[in-house]
């Protein structure tokens, strides 16, 4: 435990009084990720059929020497599902973070900037018209419109934001501008549906981690494994920006830049996993809180703290809903927000030192 | 030694000029420069020009130092992100570096600021935790901690209680002999500006309206034109210069 702060701190460094603080930044960082193994550990040993744990972790390590049966469900099934609860949850809520750290604003996330009403009405385009906004691929038509849908979204908030004279607060209401708009236009494609499409629109919008599969996983890791080192390289500057944009342009940060390249990281951050799994808005507000309440602001601890506590709710949701009602696929959306909101309000009341 | 000077610098907030062309001879480092003006004189703004926070014709002459070592300590003393005093001082000797790792000697430039404003105890407090004049001082170590060459501070002591003020003026005079930084401060107390700057600018209405040592630039003529208020400069009985108000002038 005593080298732990040696990354952070040089080795002449590592004597100085800060590093108790540094030390327990990284265990509190540790400790989110232990947790989140755990969760992930019961969340694959959960299910309809019942196998004593030990055997999970058995067909996890070793899949060659276990029951066929058992190893289809556990790697066919399971896995991607508890996986993709980890990178969905950790995009969100990375995303969420630095929205709301550039936006200087604790309710901004993608969601709020109107990227999760954009995917929903580009899915229902596709489910309501059957519309493909890419040509081909058509068992790919509602993720991809979904995609194509916040994206475009996210592109015209960007244009927005690199005319002169564009606040951060003009950006934030052009956001909420967009969600009345996308909702509208929603609603409008639901009125004139047929049962069964409004039927899947519906469900598609709470939110559901059952269409998990190896290549999402695969996709949505990509995509956090891709911003998560562009965010790293710019911890100082994109912790200097909460002390406010005068302040961080005087010590150098050039606002202006590092405002558009988060704005796009982000969009692909959230439009990727709302694609896949639909509005799961909650943990892009949530897991930054948590994030911050644990760790600060200080990217270094905040950055990895974010990922790891949108992963961890939204994994441990998984989890309490298979514990709660077993048998029972309730979409993730929902109990996330059922779930979460009481944890969350206990934890900002408890907790004394709050920013925002 | 190192200078800066302004030729015809324009400064403006989309199509409003604040200043049309402001134009001073080279202030030089190694002593305080008071830059004064009433409210709205465009104090602020002719820092942010300077900082290249705002765009404008003209040209900001900076001799013996790099742009870079430049720092600007905004007024607007607010500060709420969720990091300690420490962290948020940490924060401007690590601008500019991608790297995570700090070193003893990043710690100790930290150690070192924090000490001489005499705020170390604060170090391990949250910033939402202090007072008005405790953030007044983060914000100023956050500007000296890079030991700038040149400083551009936006009445740095306006929050500070009166034994703070002259501290504060008083460091800031000894770190600009020390490293013959160029120092200017936006100030509104003239007695300050008459014990502590060697050289004042005054600006009203968008212009430069004066520009020397501070002894002969504020005259009671000035602070009339500046400020509409009757003054006498006298001498105390230390021999300073002070300032006495007879009170709002008469037109
Ligand atoms: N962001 C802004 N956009 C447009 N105009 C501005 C802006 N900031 C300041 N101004 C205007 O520029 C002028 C100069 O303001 P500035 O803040 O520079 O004054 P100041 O001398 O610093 O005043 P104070 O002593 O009150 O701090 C004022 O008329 C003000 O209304
Ligand atoms: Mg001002």
């Amino acid at each position: 435990m005593s080298l732990l702060p040696i990354s952070l701190l040089t080795a002449e460094a590592a004597a100085h009084p800060y590093r108790r603080l540094v030390a327990r930044r990284i265990l509190l960082v540790l400790g989110l990720g232990g947790l989140l193994v755990l969760s992930v550990a019961i969340d694959i040993s959960l299910g309809p059929a019942r196998y004593p744990l030990a055997d999970v972790v058995r067909t996890i390590l070793w899949p060659a020497d276990s029951d066929v049966q058992m190893r289809v469900v556990i790697w066919d099934i399971r896995m991607p599902m508890a996986l993709m609860a980890v990178t969905v949850g950790g995009c969100l809520s990375l995303a969420g973070a630095q929205m709301q750290t550039i936006l200087a604003n604790p309710l901004a996330s993608p969601f709020t900037l109107g990227l999760s009403a954009a995917a929903s009405f580009g899915a229902a385009l596709a489910m309501v018209l059957g519309v493909a906004l890419f040509p081909g691929a058509l068992a790919l038509m509602v993720p991809i419109n979904a995609f194509v849908m916040a994206m475009l979204a996210a592109l015209l908030i960007f244009g927005l934001s690199t005319l002169r004279g564009v606040t951060v607060e003009t950006i934030v209401l052009l956001g909420i501008a967009l969600v009345f708009t996308f909702n509208a236009a929603l609603a409008l494609l639901e009125y004139f549906a047929s049962e069964q499409a409004l039927a899947a629109v519906v469900f598609w919008t709470m939110g559901s981690l059952t269409k998990a599969s190896w290549t999402k996983v695969a996709v949505t890791a990509a995509i956090l494994l891709i911003c998560t080192p562009l965010f790293a390289r710019r911890a100082w500057a994109l912790t200097a920006i909460r002390l406010g944009e005068t302040r961080a342009a005087a010590m150098g940060v050039p606002v202006r830049r590092l405002r558009l390249e988060t704005l796009l990281l982000v969009a692909l951050l959230a439009a990727v996993p709302v694609s896949f799994v639909g509005t799961i808005g909650f943990i892009g507000i949530v897991g930054p809180h948590i994030a911050r309440l644990l760790l600060g602001e200080d990217q270094r601890f905040f950055l990895p703290g974010s990922i790891l506590a949108g992963a961890l709710i939204l994994s441990a949701t998984s989890v309490l809903s298979k514990a709660i009602l077993p048998g029972a696929v309730l979409p993730i959306g929902i109990i996330t927000a059922l779930v979460g909101v009481p944890f969350f309000a206990t934890l900002i009341f408890t907790h004394g030192r709050r920013s925002w | 030694m190192v200078t800066l000077e302004l030729k015809s610098v324009e400064a403006c907030y989309g199509r409003k000029a604040v200043f049309a062309a402001a134009t001073t001879p080279e202030i030089r480092g190694g002593s305080l420069t008071a830059l004064i003006g009433p409210n709205a004189a465009g104090k602020s703004t002719l820092f942010r020009r300077i900082a290249g926070q705002l765009r404008g014709a003209g040209q900001v002459r900076l001799r013996g130092a790099e742009p870079a070592a430049l720092r600007y300590m905004p007024q607007d003393t607010a500060m709420t992100a969720a990091l300690t005093v420490y962290e948020a001082v940490i924060l401007a000797v690590k601008q500019g570096q991608a790297g995570w790792q700090l070193s003893a000697r990043d710690l100790a430039a930290v150690d070192a600021v924090l000490a001489r404003l005499k705020i170390g105890a604060l170090a391990e407090l949250h910033l939402a935790e202090l007072s008005g004049g405790q953030r007044q001082l983060v914000s100023i170590a956050q500007t000296l901690v890079t030991r700038p060459a040149v400083l551009l501070m936006d009445e740095p002591t306006s929050a500070l209680d009166l034994y703070r003020q002259y501290e504060v003026l008083d460091l800031l005079r000894d770190y600009a002999a020390e490293t013959g930084a160029v120092a200017v401060l936006a100030l509104h107390d003239l007695n300050q500006v008459m014990r502590s700057c060697a050289t004042t600018i005054a600006v009203a209405n968008g212009r430069v309206e004066a520009v020397g040592p501070s002894r002969e630039v504020l005259t009671p003529t000035l602070i009339r034109r500046l400020y509409g208020i009757d003054a006498r400069i006298e001498a105390c009985s230390r021999g300073y210069p002070m300032m006495i108000v007879d009170g709002p002038g008469r037109a």
